[in-house]
């Protein structure tokens, strides 16, 4: 048993959204589901437990030995990640029941958690594998899925929405294929173990080269990287809100465990950082995706699109980190991963709250509701702390240590930068805030309770993490920390 | 010791505890109030036996617990800490009680909320005053600035909320841009964000790199309001008075200045100050802004607004104070903590009473009100002299050694400055208890003539008790000179 939890770990989720579509009723599918992602989630922090123990685990699929067979691969970073994916998919389901009967038909419902359920999959599948067309199959799988999930959104527009991001996710997935295949062309394996050994006799040629530019630009496509977002924004506005939810605070995450993955594991530091200009283009990216995206969020007048700009900025954040190319940045980045998505969690569950009441996240009617919905405004307020990077909140953990890996390589001017990032952030916080304290209930908002509590107890538990890993940074720090030096060791 | 270190943890969280029962009561106002006067008393004992171990040699150290390797939120008691603990532990018993007189004179709604919002306050403040790193002062001088934020915005009109908008975003902003920034780079050029007697800087820093720090801090402590980033301070005169008083007069600001005297005395050492050509340059822009709020202050003719502008100037006294290097500048600045404390927070009190009693903000409009409010006008003039340095305030003292660290910093232009703003002080105070009492004949008070028409007995009660402490601690200083001249004891520097 033990020794098949990575692969556990994949086919809980695969298995259960089958069996969804033969429950068909979506009062039993829900609990259903949230069985199987609390299973998920108990594999992932047995799989945790198991590679503080022994080491990477890997696992042969079907006994077949790698470079023929499949291999999964769990080390520190991904048995993270894994443990951050099912952990919010979890409490995110949670809250779903409530929230997706008020935003759609019942009938519906139970493709929806097949969706979910297939989107859980590919996630889990790419933090899992060893293998880089596997990686590429759960990217479309995952994708697919949320394609469809953005699709169900009961704005019109979430149509239009879908659509967008299936060509520009279509075109990233494309340029990843293209990447590996020229990989493969290369080196004769697809196994990452296997491509990095092989790649590092053939990296001078320009194939490898192109490879790892296709390869680059099809990711950062799917993470969202300034200027490749269009798609995000619209995306995030129009889908469920429990859709937002669960994509904001992971699907972005694992697309930049790719990245990772890629730069560190299989090409390695060393021909990423020095052979190819990758530094100037992430960090000037990263910092334009920060200020850009923050001062566009706050213009917006739709408060889900604002978080929407806000996330495209923190992953801003997210790539400046992992751009600078020392230690303390990858820390930086592996723990804003871990951060944002508790940040955006606890704010997207709270609109979908504030959803739930009133039909719409539209700033106009979040006047009074600092008083008519407390619990909501206050998980939102915290979340939005958080973000600006206010002391006792998770966003100041990644924030100081990004602002002291800028100041490890004497890059003060873009510490500065980050630091006015998060004003920036005020801004947008702020707005809102004003609103909902300080404006009157419209006419026609006169009398709106509280969220449900199904929807409040699951936003209150992020809001409570972000003040516990704001305050005992050993579990996130700590972990951040040993998974950098992992990564940074593979490679000298 | 254990008790020691005991009463300095409850110190922090006394506040604290009274938050549930605030919000418990919230349907009855006698109970809720009680609560807050039971925890500010308890505070108020606290401190003092506090001190009492304190005075004895018993300065505790608590580590609560490490957020990242090496930031650590813990607590050591020392000489400025214990003194600051002092000032604002004693005044909140006594604002509590004034703010049951205004607060009711004045019909405020959402008084859970205030009461609640203002022991967050106290709470930060506290841990602010004990923080025994850069790190910790920074968490408390956050948690302070967010939680003043409701207590300005308080009447939740459109002119609170300018106010407040320009409150939080230039304290917001001058700390994570400057402050935040100041503390990361002495993380990343020390490794240590310690507080240490002498300083944390060794040789090894650069005197360019140590000039830039010392920027960000004073600037990046926006709450110490020096110009430029003063227009906060008028602008949470939106406040309610007691929040004015107690918050814009004693704790928000005064952590302000007393973060800018850590920092010189534990983070840079008055010698390191000494040698750095940055520090002079800081001190002109301090003695500017004395210079400057005064000269503002007089044009105003709200009170309450003249009062934060000669916040602003008198806050920049103890700027001073700290970055004129020698001990009698310290010694100064922390005496002024205390002397303005009690007398600016008399000064609010009168503008507060003079409002629910008499329902006058402009200065102008208060001739001949020491007929009907005599003993207001009264405690406004013994204020006013505790402000100005006249004998018998406590002022008196603070202004006489920082008259005597310019002499010693030999530092003429301060030394000019300094008494110029005094005289300044004394055209824009004394005038309105003067003409308060006798300007009758041009009395625009319409009330009968002989008839005594004060604020409620309990903010009465509160401005009489700051005020006779005004003229208490002029005779009987001890206490805090002993603090402070501690304090510049362990500063170091050449000069005695």
């Amino acid at each position: 048993m033990i020794q098949h939890l990575p692969i556990l770990q994949v086919i809980i989720p695969l298995l259960a959204a089958p069996i969804c579509f033969i429950l068909r009723e979506a009062k039993l599918v829900r609990w259903f589901v949230l069985l199987a992602n609390i299973m998920a989630f108990v594999v992932s922090i047995m799989l945790l437990q198991q590679v503080n123990v022994h080491g990477t685990l890997v696992y042969t699929l079907g006994g077949w030995e790698a470079p023929i067979g499949i291999e999964y691969r769990i080390d520190e970073l991904n048995a993270y990640l894994l443990i951050l994916v099912t952990s919010i998919s979890t409490v995110t389901l949670m809250a779903a029941g409530s929230s997706l009967n008020k935003e759609m038909k019942e009938s519906k419902q139970t493709y929806f958690y097949i969706a979910y359920m297939l989107c859980l999959t590919g996630l889990l599948g790419i933090l899992a594998t060893g293998d880089a067309f596997n990686v590429f199959v759960f990217l479309e799988i995952s994708s697919l899925a949320s394609y469809t999930m953005i699709a169900m959104g009961n704005d019109r527009r979430s149509l239009w929405a879908s659509y967008q991001y299936l060509i520009m996710g279509t075109i990233g997935a494309t340029f990843i294929l293209i990447g590996i295949g020229l990989m493969y062309m290369m080196t004769g394996t697809l196994n990452m173990h296997d491509l990095a050994e092989r790649l590092v006799e053939v990296e001078q040629t320009k194939t490898v080269f192109t490879a790892f530019a296709f390869f680059l630009v099809g990711v950062c496509l799917k993470l969202a990287l300034f200027p490749l977002h269009l798609w995000l924004p619209n995306a995030y506005a129009y889908a469920p809100s429990i859709a937002t939810v669960f994509l904001a605070a992971t699907a972005t995450k694992v697309a930049i465990y790719i990245l990772l993955r890629f730069i560190f594991s299989v090409y390695g530091f060393e021909f990423s950082f020095s052979h190819l200009p990758l530094t100037e283009i992430l960090v000037s990216l990263g910092l334009v995706g920060i200020i850009a995206a923050s001062i566009v969020a706050i213009y917006q007048t739709n408060v889900k699109r604002l978080f929407a700009y806000s996330s495209v900025s923190q992953i801003g954040y997210m790539i400046l980190g992992l751009g600078i190319g020392n230690k303390t940045g990858l820390t930086a980045t592996l723990l804003h991963l871990f951060n944002h998505a508790l940040m955006k969690s606890a704010i997207f569950l709270a609109l979908a709250g504030v959803v739930y009441r009133i039909g719409n996240v539209n700033i106009k009617n979040f006047a009074g509701l600092g008083r008519q919905m407390p619990w909501t405004m206050a998980a939102i307020v915290i979340g939005g702390l958080s973000l600006i990077g206010v002391p006792l909140t998770v966003g100041f953990v990644s924030k100081w240590y990004l602002v002291l890996a800028l100041l490890e390589n004497g890059w003060w001017p873009i510490a500065v930068l980050v630091l006015v990032g998060s004003l920036l952030a005020i801004a947008y916080i702020w707005r809102i805030v004003e609103v909902a304290y300080f404006k009157a209930p419209l006419q026609n908002n006169q009398s709106h309770k509280e969220a449900p509590p199904a929807i409040l107890i699951p936003a209150w538990i992020f809001v409570i993490a972000n003040f516990y890993f704001g305050i005992d940074t050993s579990f996130t720090a700590g972990l951040s920390e040993r998974t950098a030096e992992l990564l940074f060791g593979v490679v000298k | 010791m254990m008790e020691q270190e005991l009463l300095m943890q409850w110190i922090i969280i006394l506040p604290l505890l009274a938050i549930p029962g605030i919000l418990l009561f919230h349907k009855q106002p006698n109970l809720r109030e009680a609560i807050t006067l039971i925890a500010g008393a308890l505070l108020l004992v606290a401190v003092v036996a506090f001190y009492q171990g304190f005075d004895a040699g018993n300065a505790p150290y608590i580590h609560w617990w490490e957020l990242m390797p090496g930031l650590d939120i813990a607590f050591r008691a020392e000489p400025l800490g214990v003194l600051f603990t002092l000032v604002a532990g004693s005044l909140w018993l006594v604002t509590s009680i004034y703010a049951i007189g205004y607060m009711r004179g004045h019909n405020e709604a959402n008084q859970t909320r205030f009461y609640a919002c203002f022991a967050v306050a106290i709470s930060a403040v506290m841990g602010l005053a004990f923080a025994d790193n850069l790190f910790t002062l920074f968490v408390f001088y956050e948690v302070l600035t967010l939680s003043t934020y409701p207590l300005v915005t308080h009447a939740g009109t459109d002119k609170a909320r300018h106010g407040g908008r320009v409150y939080l975003s230039i304290l917001l902003t001058t700390s994570i841009l400057f402050l935040l920034f100041g503390i990361i780079g002495t993380w990343s050029v020390t490794d240590t964000l310690t507080f240490a007697e002498g300083g944390i800087f060794d040789d090894s820093v650069s005197p360019v790199v140590a000039g830039v720090l010392l920027v960000l801090f004073v600037f990046g402590i926006g709450k110490a309001a020096v110009m430029p980033f003063h227009r906060w301070l008028p602008a949470a005169m939106v406040a309610p008075t007691p929040v004015s008083a107690l918050l814009h007069a004693v704790a928000v600001v005064k952590a302000g200045v007393f973060s800018i005297l850590k920092v010189c005395v534990y983070v840079f050492g008055i010698d390191l100050l000494n040698e750095l050509t940055i520090t002079d340059w800081l001190l002109y822009v301090a003695t500017a802004s004395v210079l400057l709020a005064s000269l503002v202050a007089m044009r105003q003719d709200n009170l309450k607004k003249r009062l934060a502008y000669s916040t602003v100037s008198q806050l920049g006294y103890i700027t001073i104070g700290a970055l004129l290097a020698t001990q009698a500048g310290v010694l100064g600045g922390a005496l002024h903590i205390v002397a303005h404390a009690f007398g600016k927070i008399t000064l609010f009190f009168c503008a507060g009473a003079i409002m629910v009693a008499a329902h006058k903000t402009e200065i102008s409009d208060m001739r001949g009100l020491g007929k009907t409010m005599p003993v207001t006008m009264i405690a406004f003039f013994i204020g006013s002299l505790s402000i100005i340095g006249l004998p018998p305030a406590m002022g008196m003292w603070s202004k006489w050694y920082l008259l005597m660290g310019t002499l010693e910093a030999e530092q003429w232009a301060v030394m000019i400055v300094l008494m110029i703003s005094s005289l300044l002080n004394i055209a824009y105070l004394l005038p309105i208890p003067i003409r308060a009492f006798f300007d009758g004949k041009r009395s625009v008070v319409s009330i009968n003539r002989g008839e005594i028409k004060e604020a409620p007995w309990p903010s009465l009660l509160a401005l009489s008790i700051t005020a006779i402490m005004t003229i208490v601690f002029f005779f009987w200083p001890q206490v805090f000179y002993g603090l402070a001249e501690t304090l510049a004891g362990v500063a170091g520097g050449t000069n005695g």
